[in-house]
């Protein structure tokens, strides 16, 4: 067990395991991923549908669904001024478990409208998150629930306590969700693509509301999407993720000025950009995403990689290499640089050759 | 700036029609990976074995009947049934009967008698009969060697007829009752219901309005005001016929709503805009690519939808008011079986009501199973 | 609220006159016209009938005039004044036979039902909580039962153990004769709505608002009881809808078995001596009281659905 090395770090996700037991084989949807996310900073995920990037949000506050289980790993929460917990161990149905959803660590979700039960009002349900997780009677706790709606943008707050969820637009839906993770002032909102299932000037809203809702309470944001758009306006440091494991991490600029991966630079090129040339092709990366229980050996990414190295990336899996101050890609073509990991498999079949 | 990632959704669950770069696995055709799920599903195997035998049954019922449907001994009212014992001098055989008259209502009871035996053999001669209505033939699987000497292995009814021949003579007509009115049933609902989901508007609403009306009002009262008016001199292929068409009247419905729900999901998929767009027509859309994407839902909800009109032979004909004597079936056979006082002196008679449970049974676990595999993409 | 009861009373109005048309339907189907048939077996049986009072019966029931004018005579005398006609094989008017017998049905089909709901919603709650379970796979076995046997089956089935082993009566009214009844009909309807309820359920706690109320730090088993089964309550209040017509048919069979004084036994006697006027009305009061009775459970589910309430749906 490593001791918690960043002080400043508020969450920190250690060699994250989370396989899926399903009748036709193990999935393994998140592979030994390692993040950290810095008190009062933005960290995005970032990569394709089925990279495993929303399973690791769920893993952290015990919410993966059946038949998936966090198998290894750690994730330590550092409350203010408090000896860091693994959450890992705490059971997910547990009472600590509890405690720390909504209460320390919330997370909004990608259907706004699906979140909400159709059956009760959003006033009710923003009321039990507060009264959950503070001692207010029924009357304050909905004073609070009105405050939070206002402080989300939503316009005559009272009224729309009593409103139904159908009845309100799915970026209405995106506040009040955002207003019941707020209840309790949290200290790490988990945002897993909030604004996927909404248009784009929503979405631009939302958006801008966790962003100032972010300045406006210090708290911090780990945010899950697909969208490099997003990243590039709020994050404070990007993380790459590709079938279940992180292939680079780094400050927002580094990423997108000086991408070292192959991946990130594939990815990167697949933007469109404006007057960018007409006339050309717009750069894809070519081949699919596999499916997850079809993993390749060695890099999960060198079947589509155009840089791949044959007889090494397909054989063993590449180490992860420290690129710079608080930056890591895990590809062969740095491993000049400092290996952080304790991987010596790749030296000695060097060796041999 | 705004760039999204390809999001394919399809790759986390795997694209079904997209096996291009792996095979094995995933290049099997759809009938084949229906027909593996369903295998795992040992139940709905257990209840395909049970039917295929039930339907061998129905389809050999001469030739496995001790006795023909016609055949009783007035002599053997209400006779329990006996055990068939094996020995190894004598080979099969089952014990006679002896009766004693009540002195005073003259009816006579019977008891087995251990003193005597009845030899029993395989493929006896018996009855003459003709296989499948065409082999002449006088060949009983099973049998007492002596034509004359009593065998019940069921029991007998008021009337001395073998019950264990009836009921296997009763298989083939509760048992096909049934698949002619789903098949009437499937018909109705494919076509209202396809026209239903396919049309949607104004054709949905007033079919819909239709279902729904079929569906609020009691079935059996219906079936039994319906049967009760069919004229008595109808002879029972007539009447055969008869009770099918009103199974059927009831029995649309549900397929029809099934039929409409695919539909209605199936017509905003992009496989069926871009057949239109290739010209096709709507008679050509609906039953050459809309149908055929749902044929197993089709085949789960009509395995589901036999047990339901068995029951209602069942009870029709229980009540006297579905098919009539001289044709034989598991609610006819049911008839006798009306009088607690009957049963009580001759509980074998609620056997045959055994078979239908079975029957039933057996095909709900199919169509479970059916309905179980038929999306076979999906957890 | 107002607005959607009224809206469910109107689609009705077309449902009813379906129904009146089939009763109706089903009084014309024997060959010949009733009266002529009741004639010739009351001359058969050595009586004479005056020709002054056939000539009355034939005015009021309009014999001979086409369809829709006999329909129209039939129904209005139905709607105006109460007159479902004349039963000839009681010689009592229609209304007063099935009057006596109407409470018991009623009064039979509401126990089923309540029985059905008390035992159905326990067992489908555990079923789907704790699925895979033992008592998910007896739950499911109970069921699968259920809906095999035959209503009069189960019905011959206990009244024989009644019979032949504890040497009770089982005919008429008796404690016994109606504790077996509402068993054999809510039996059926039970094994259905827990396969309902399960599966509803089962769909309901993989939804993302319960996922969400989870990560607001909701307990267990607030998630089960206060989100999904509130949900999952909606089609159990609209299957009443489904279960009622399939009560009131079981009940004409079982009560037939049992010989209760229900309008089953009735309905049956009345097909089988073709008194057609006594089960024609019998059938379309039972098919009416059917679709009142769907209508009451539609609108105890706008009252219980917002979505529906408010119009949403």
């Amino acid at each position: 067990m490593r001791p918690v090395q960043a002080s400043d770090a508020l969450l920190e996700i250690d060699g994250l395991t989370t396989h899926f037991f399903t009748r036709e084989g193990t999935v393994r949807a998140v592979d030994g991923v390692s993040l950290t996310v810095p008190a009062g900073k933005t960290v995005c995920v970032v990569g394709e549908s089925g990279c495993g990037k929303s399973v690791t949000a769920r893993s952290v506050l015990g919410l993966v669904d059946e038949p998936g289980r966090v198998v290894a790993g750690e994730i330590w929460w550092r409350r203010d001024g408090q000896a860091p917990v693994d959450l890992a161990r705490y059971g997910p149905k547990s009472e600590e478990m509890r405690r720390v959803r909504g209460g320390e660590i919330s997370m909004v979700f990608q259907e706004p409208m699906a979140s909400l039960s159709p059956m009760y009002t959003v006033g009710a349900q923003l009321v039990e998150a507060i009264r959950l997780h503070m001692p207010l009677d029924r009357e304050q706790a909905r004073e609070r629930a009105a405050d939070l709606l206002r402080r989300v943008g939503i316009p005559r707050p009272e009224e729309r306590l009593d409103a139904y969820s159908f009845q309100l637009s799915g970026g209405m839906c995106q506040r009040v969700m955002i207003a019941i993770a707020l209840a309790a002032g949290p200290a790490l909102l988990i945002a897993d693509e909030p604004t996927t299932a909404l248009d784009v000037t929503t979405q631009a809203r939302i958006i801008d509301l966790i962003h100032e809702l972010q300045a406006e309470t210090g708290m911090s944001v780990l945010f899950i999407t697909h969208d490099l758009g997003v990243v590039a306006e709020i994050a404070d440091e990007v993380v790459v993720m590709y079938l279940g494991t992180v292939v680079e991490r780094g400050g927002v600029d580094e990423i997108f000025h000086d991408p070292k991966h192959p991946y990130t630079r594939a990815l990167l090129g697949s933007i469109p950009r404006m007057g960018a040339g007409t006339g050309q092709r717009l750069a894809t990366i070519r081949g699919n995403v596999p499916h997850p229980s079809d993993r390749p050996s060695g890099c999960p990414f060198h079947p589509r990689c155009g840089d791949a190295v044959a007889g090494l990336c397909d054989r063993s899996d590449p180490p992860d290499v420290r690129v710079g101050p608080g930056r890591t890609a895990r590809c062969v073509l740095h491993e000049n640089a400092d290996l952080i990991g304790d991987d010596g498999q790749l030296g000695a079949e060097e060796v041999q050759r | 700036m705004t760039s999204v990632l390809p999001d394919a959704d399809a790759s986390v669950t795997g694209d079904p029609a997209g096996g291009d770069e792996t095979g094995g696995r995933r290049a099997a055709t759809q009938r084949r990976l229906v027909w593996w799920k369903f295998r795992q599903h040992k139940l709905a195997m257990v209840g395909l074995v049970l039917i295929a035998c039930i339907y061998l049954v129905a389809l050999f019922a001469e030739f496995l009947a001790p006795v023909s449907s016609s055949t009783f001994n007035s002599e053997y009212t209400y006779a329990p049934p006996q055990q068939l014992r094996i020995d190894s001098d004598a080979g099969l055989y089952v014990h006679g009967y002896t009766s004693t008259v009540d002195p005073e209502t003259f009816e006579p009871t019977f008891e087995v008698d251990k003193s005597q035996k009845i030899d029993v053999g395989l493929f006896v001669k018996g009855d003459e009969y003709e296989l499948f209505g065409l082999i002449p033939w006088d060949r009983h699987l099973i049998g007492p060697e002596d034509p004359d000497q009593p065998m019940y292995l069921l029991g007998a009814n008021r009337n001395g007829y073998d019950l264990l021949s009836r009921m296997i003579h009763g298989t083939r007509v509760s048992m096909t009752i049934g698949l002619v009115g789903v098949a009437m049933a499937l018909i109705l609902g494919i076509i209202l219901g396809g026209m239903s989901g396919y049309f949607a508007g104004k054709t949905d609403t007033v079919i819909q309005r239709v279902v729904e009306f079929f569906m609020s009002i009691p079935g059996i009262p219906l079936w039994m005001g319906l049967s009760a008016a069919l004229p008595h001199e109808w002879g029972p292929m007539q009447r055969y016929f008869a009770i099918t068409v009103i199974l059927a009247i009831i029995g649309w419905t549900d397929m029809a709503r099934v039929v409409r729900g695919r539909f209605l999901s199936l017509r905003n998929e992009e496989f069926v805009t871009s057949a239109r767009l290739d010209g096709s027509g709507r008679p050509r859309v609906i039953y050459r690519h809309m149908l055929p994407s749902f044929t197993s839902h089709l085949i789960a909800s009509v395995t589901l939808s036999i047990p339901a009109m068995i029951l209602a032979e069942t009870a029709l004909s229980f009540l006297g008011l579905g098919l009539q004597p001289p044709v034989v079936s598991w609610g006819v056979l049911l008839q006798d079986a009306q009088n607690v006082r009957v049963l009580a002196t001759a509980p074998w008679l609620m056997i045959p009501g055994l078979a239908v449970v079975i029957a039933v049974l057996a095909l709900n676990f199919v169509g479970d199973g059916l309905r179980d595999a038929a999306d076979p993409y999906k957890k | 609220m107002l607005r959607y009861i009224g809206r469910r009373c109107f689609y009705m109005v077309p449902t009813l006159f379906a129904i009146s048309l089939v009763a109706f339907a089903i009084i014309q189907l024997p060959p010949g016209d009733f009266l002529t048939a009741w004639v010739t077996r009351l001359e058969s049986e050595g009586e004479q009938v005056d020709p002054a009072m056939l000539d009355g019966l034939r005015q009021r029931y309009g014999l001979g005039e086409p369809f829709y004018a006999q329909y129209t005579k039939w129904i209005s005398g139905i709607l105006f004044h109460g007159d479902f006609g004349e039963s000839f094989e009681y010689g009592r008017s229609v209304s007063s036979l099935v009057l006596d017998r109407l409470p018991w049905s009623i009064g039979l089909t509401v126990f089923a039902l309540l029985f059905t709901w008390i035992v159905a919603f326990p067992i489908g709650l555990y079923s789907a909580v704790r699925q895979y379970s033992f008592g998910d796979y007896l739950a499911t076995t109970i069921g699968f039962l259920g809906l095999a046997i035959p209503n009069f089956m189960l019905a011959l089935a206990m009244m024989y153990v009644a019979y032949s082993v504890f040497g009770l009566s089982t005919s008429g009214i008796s404690p016994l004769t109606i504790g077996i009844a509402v068993v054999v009909l809510g039996t059926a309807g039970t094994a259905g709505m827990i396969r309902v309820l399960r599966a509803n359920l089962l769909d309901e706690l993989k939804k993302p608002y319960v996922v969400a109320a989870r990560a607001r730090g909701a307990s267990e088993k607030t998630l089960v009881i206060k989100y999904p089964v509130r949900m999952a309550l909606n089609p159990f209040v609209s299957t009443i809808g489904w279960v009622l017509p399939g009560l009131v048919g079981g009940e004409v069979i079982v009560a037939q078995v049992l010989n209760l004084p229900t309008t089953g036994p009735l309905l049956f006697s009345a097909l089988r001596t073709q008194d057609m006027y006594l089960a024609g009305s019998i059938i379309l009061i039972v098919s009416v009281l059917t679709v009142i009775g769907t209508l009451l459970s539609d609108i105890l589910l706008a009252w219980l659905d917002p979505r529906v309430r408010l119009g949403y749906r």
